[in-house]
């Protein structure tokens, strides 16, 4: 059960054109997977290809290569997507940056959470829609009374939880959360990471978590993978690729996180990389137990 | 209190750039009056950076805004000071203040992307703002000081660039020119809004580090908003802690860092997944801010805070001296308060 391979990436390719001549390969030969029950987290500057390789993920976008499994389905094949749809589109759930454009501002918080039971015509477990939705606003620390509100009512944290008790009215196995607390307060941002960390502890959910805050990877995931211009350079324990990064990327992007210590952080340099190109050839080599890192050919280690 | 702490550094003998003094400002919607910021002082001094931070809708960018008047029509200043340079501009009209923008006080924005022209070539874009500021400023003049303020903020071979266009530039160059810009008309104050947040963690460092060496260089004051506090750590000199409209406390870094008072700073502090690491959950504080447009009776953090006194929901702290520079606003250091332990803090090894 712990080592149940619950997401397979593999070899996904994605490509934008941009006009007829040329494109942009925002997700380039990347392959990762999630176990079940485990948090990963995919770091990397905006622009990475963090988000599209989620969206492919979702089945949001058809990716240019690669197959993605999605407990064994490959997900991109039409004919298997379609003979799994249902399950596919409810144990596969995702949340967004900005709930505030995510959520539909002319629906009242109960019609949000109840719109995908209905569509999907599931029978709620706790009886009736209603009492589903109740149920999952308290899960997720918010007051029922909320239900009658519009989501423009609400806070940013307030509404994020709204985003999460509609994921998890469709027993959701996979949540792909999308930098989900990056618009979020430094106090709210620590709620919500607890609540993630609660769903996977009591509940064995499987996170796919996107964030560009390090620190914050580090807290939550139990996997990381670092992406760069549209390759994934590094990937494995997040302990591991913390304490040890082994890609001269990863190296640079944990050097430059800021420490919270005025008299540490004032005293450290760090080096310039403004105009350092980092490399992104090669291939992804085991260079310790589950630590994976792009490099040139030749022997690991 | 707060006025002779003040004064205390007029004493000093540092220059004192900017000094705001009991400012509150309010937006007047259809739903009433939201009280953006409430009673706020504090003086800025020159070659220093200040950091503002605290959660969104704390006030801190309305609080910058307002003191370059630069509010939507529906917010007013209701009270207080603004002196720049001992000058009250507080009563100023736009006309004024026109001339006095980007001369006086300029400001970075948190998204270089959005904040340059994408069809003009950055070399005029920056000239733009040079002749803004020196309307009789020659030709050659102009391309001269281009040049110089492109070097100023680290961008080689100047001369080349001058011509290319925003898309040419990454976002960490692309928020060197907007500095270029903000820096054009020689400001005595710049206010920095969250200017590294759009950026990749591998070019913050050097933004900060370039911010402060030219404001070190041109003695510029800064006020710099952000939430970040590793960011912090590496720019401020001082730091103010805002919630709900308010300063709740104000100190030098160390001393908000090493000392902090309130528990809000706590809350703050602890909340830093860096010092939760192998930990099951992450403190926070439970809750959330309060409206601000019917701000709770007594201390707006009272319903979130552990550490509440029964005064606490009855009436307001006053802002009480730890040290000359440093300041909180909590019954907490009142002599007749409980000793409270604080739950973080004293840490001066850094670990």
């Amino acid at each position: 059960m712990e080592h149940e391979i619950l997401l397979d990436v593999r070899h996904l390719t994605h490509i934008f054109p941009l006009s007829r001549k040329t494109a942009v390969k925002a997700v380039d030969d990347v392959s990762f997977q999630i176990r079940r029950g485990e948090i990963f987290g995919l770091v990397g500057e905006s622009g990475s290809g963090k988000s599209t390789a989620a969206r492919c993920v979702m089945n949001i976008y058809q990716p240019y290569a690669g197959q993605i499994y999605y407990k064994g389905i490959d997900t991109c094949d039409r004919g298997q997507f379609r003979k799994n749809k249902k399950m596919l589109q409810t144990t596969r759930q995702m949340i967004f940056q900005d709930s505030g454009s995510s959520l539909n501002q002319k629906m009242k918080v109960r019609d949000i959470i109840e719109e995908p039971m209905r569509v999907q015509k599931i029978r709620p477990l706790r009886g009736s829609y209603e009492e589903e939705a109740r149920f999952q606003m308290k899960y997720v620390g918010l007051d029922p009374e909320y239900l009658k509100k519009y989501p423009g009512e609400l806070s940013g944290g307030q509404r994020q939880r709204v985003a999460i008790a509609r994921a998890l009215t469709m027993e959701p196995e996979l949540l792909v959360a999308d930098e989900p607390i990056a618009s979020l307060d430094a106090s709210i941002q620590a709620q919500i990471v607890n609540l993630f960390r609660h769903l996977q502890k009591e509940h064995g959910f499987s996170f796919l978590f996107i964030a560009h805050d390090l620190d914050m990877v580090e807290f939550l995931c139990d996997r990381v993978g670092v992406m760069y211009h549209g390759k994934l350079v590094e990937t494995g324990p997040a302990r591991a690729v913390f304490e040890n990064p082994l890609h001269p990327y990863t190296k640079a992007l944990i050097a430059a996180i800021p420490i919270p210590d005025p008299r540490r952080e004032r005293a450290r340099a760090v080096p310039d990389f403004s105009n350092t190109e980092f490399s992104r050839t090669g291939t992804l080599r085991e260079v310790e137990k589950d630590h994976f890192v792009l490099m040139e050919g030749g022997d690991a280690g | 209190m707060v006025t002779s702490f003040l004064s205390v550094q007029e004493k000093n003998g540092m220059k004192e750039r900017l000094k705001v003094e009991h400012l509150s400002v309010s937006f007047f919607t259809d739903e009433g009056e939201v009280q953006a910021v409430r009673d706020v002082s504090f003086s800025l001094n020159a070659g220093e950076v200040l950091a503002v931070v605290g959660e969104s809708g704390c006030g801190k960018s309305v609080l910058c805004k307002s003191i370059m008047k630069l509010l939507p029509e529906n917010a007013k200043i209701k009270n207080g000071k603004i002196l720049v340079n001992g000058e009250e501009i507080a009563g100023y009209g736009e006309r004024r203040m026109r001339e006095l923008r980007g001369k006086l006080f300029s400001m970075v924005f948190q998204n270089p992307m959005t904040s340059l022209n994408p069809t003009m070539t950055v070399g005029a874009q920056i000239a733009e703002a040079v002749r803004a500021h020196q309307k009789d400023m020659g030709k050659e003049e102009v391309e001269q000081r281009v040049t110089e303020l492109m070097q100023l903020v680290g961008i080689e071979q100047a001369e080349e660039r001058k011509k290319a266009y925003p898309y040419h530039f990454s976002g960490g160059m692309r928020q060197r020119i907007v500095l270029a810009i903000a820096l054009a008309g020689n400001p005595e104050i710049l206010f920095a809004d969250e200017p590294t947040t759009a950026l990749d963690v591998t070019i913050q460092a050097q933004i900060l580090d370039l911010l402060r060496e030219i404001q070190k260089k041109l003695g510029t004051a800064t006020v710099f908003v952000t939430h970040d506090l590793g960011v912090v750590a590496r720019i401020a000199d001082r730091v103010a802690v805002m919630y709900a409209g308010k300063i709740v406390e104000i100190g030098t870094v160390d001393e908000i860092f090493y000392d902090p008072r309130h528990p809000y700073t706590w809350g703050l502090l602890r909340s830093i997944p860096a010092f939760s690491r192998g930990k099951e959950s992450l403190p926070s504080i439970p809750g959330m801010p309060p409206s601000l447009l019917h701000p709770p009776k007594g201390d707006a953090f009272a319903s979130r805070n552990a550490y509440a006194l029964e005064i606490d929901f009855e009436e307001e702290p006053p802002m009480f001296r730890v040290t000359d520079s440093h300041y909180a606003a909590t019954w907490l250091l009142d002599e007749r308060a409980p000793k409270v332990v604080p739950p973080i803090g004293g840490n001066t090894d850094g670990t």
